[in-house]
């Protein structure tokens, strides 16, 4: 394959959509953490995220979190048109700080979960997914 | 959305007290996350169920903020804490103003 000028446009200009993208949805997700945080460090450890590596079906992705400690939970996927998933707010009868659910990812992204621990820290864990078929409809 | 929707909620029928056990509960829902676009490429308006709590004898389990990116049927799996004999209840609050419950009881082993 040759390389044309006509060729090296089209391919930067689909990188840049390609970067452009997940970028925009990031900043809608940093205020969210921010919202949830109050602008307090966010530390590492002390929090499971379980996700699959691989998602064949973006529509139903199984997830699950845990944070011994915690008294809430806040789910965000980065790259989708609304990053919010849920919160779950745990009561004094929650046995463990942990949940199970399926969410939607609108494609290849973050998912992060963030805790609240009871003394008022928060903790944080990341896990990538690949999605093969989005979930949000087009 | 408000017709069809049947809570399924899965809860051991006896524990012993202080026992943990663990609550998975489904119910039937679109989820319609306001993203999606008809034939004629109009907006579908988002319809979902926004919230979930769990109570036992009014004290709170587990209280779920929903949002579009939940997955159609929503399913939540936990653990709670049963001190002594009485009743699950579960809520669910959709966007349109509709409320469904589902009651279980559990007893002392």
């Amino acid at each position: 394959m040759t390389l044309t000028r006509r060729k090296v446009m089209v391919m930067g200009a689909g990188a840049f959509v390609a970067f452009g993208l997940p970028l925009r949805a990031t900043a809608a997700a940093e205020d969210q953490i921010a919202a949830f945080t109050g602008g307090a460090a966010i530390g590492e450890g002390g929090i499971t995220l379980t996700a699959p590596e691989i998602a064949e079906n973006g529509n139903t992705v199984p997830i699950e979190v845990s944070a011994p400690g915690a008294s809430e939970i806040m789910v965000l996927a980065t790259g989708n048109p609304t990053p919010g998933v849920a919160t779950f707010t745990f009561g004094a009868l929650a046995a463990s700080q942990a949940a199970s659910t399926r969410i939607r990812l609108a494609g290849t992204q973050d998912v992060v979960a963030i805790a609240k621990m009871a003394d008022g820290s928060f903790v944080q864990a990341s896990s990538n997914v690949k999605v093969t078929i989005g979930g949000c409809g087009g | 959305m408000a017709q069809d929707v049947k809570p399924r909620v899965k809860v051991p029928k006896s524990a012993a007290a202080g026992d943990a056990v663990t609550i998975k509960t489904l119910i039937n829902h679109a989820m319609e996350s306001g993203q999606r676009k008809d034939a004629d490429g109009n907006i579908i308006p988002r319809s979902i169920i926004n919230r979930f709590t769990c109570e036992f004898n009014g004290e709170s389990v587990l209280d779920v903020k929903m949002e579009p990116a939940i997955s159609t049927n929503p399913y939540f799996e936990f653990e709670a804490t049963v001190p002594e004999a009485g009743e699950f209840k579960f809520t669910w609050y959709d966007d349109d103003g509709s409320v469904y419950e589902e009651a279980k009881k559990i007893a002392m082993k």
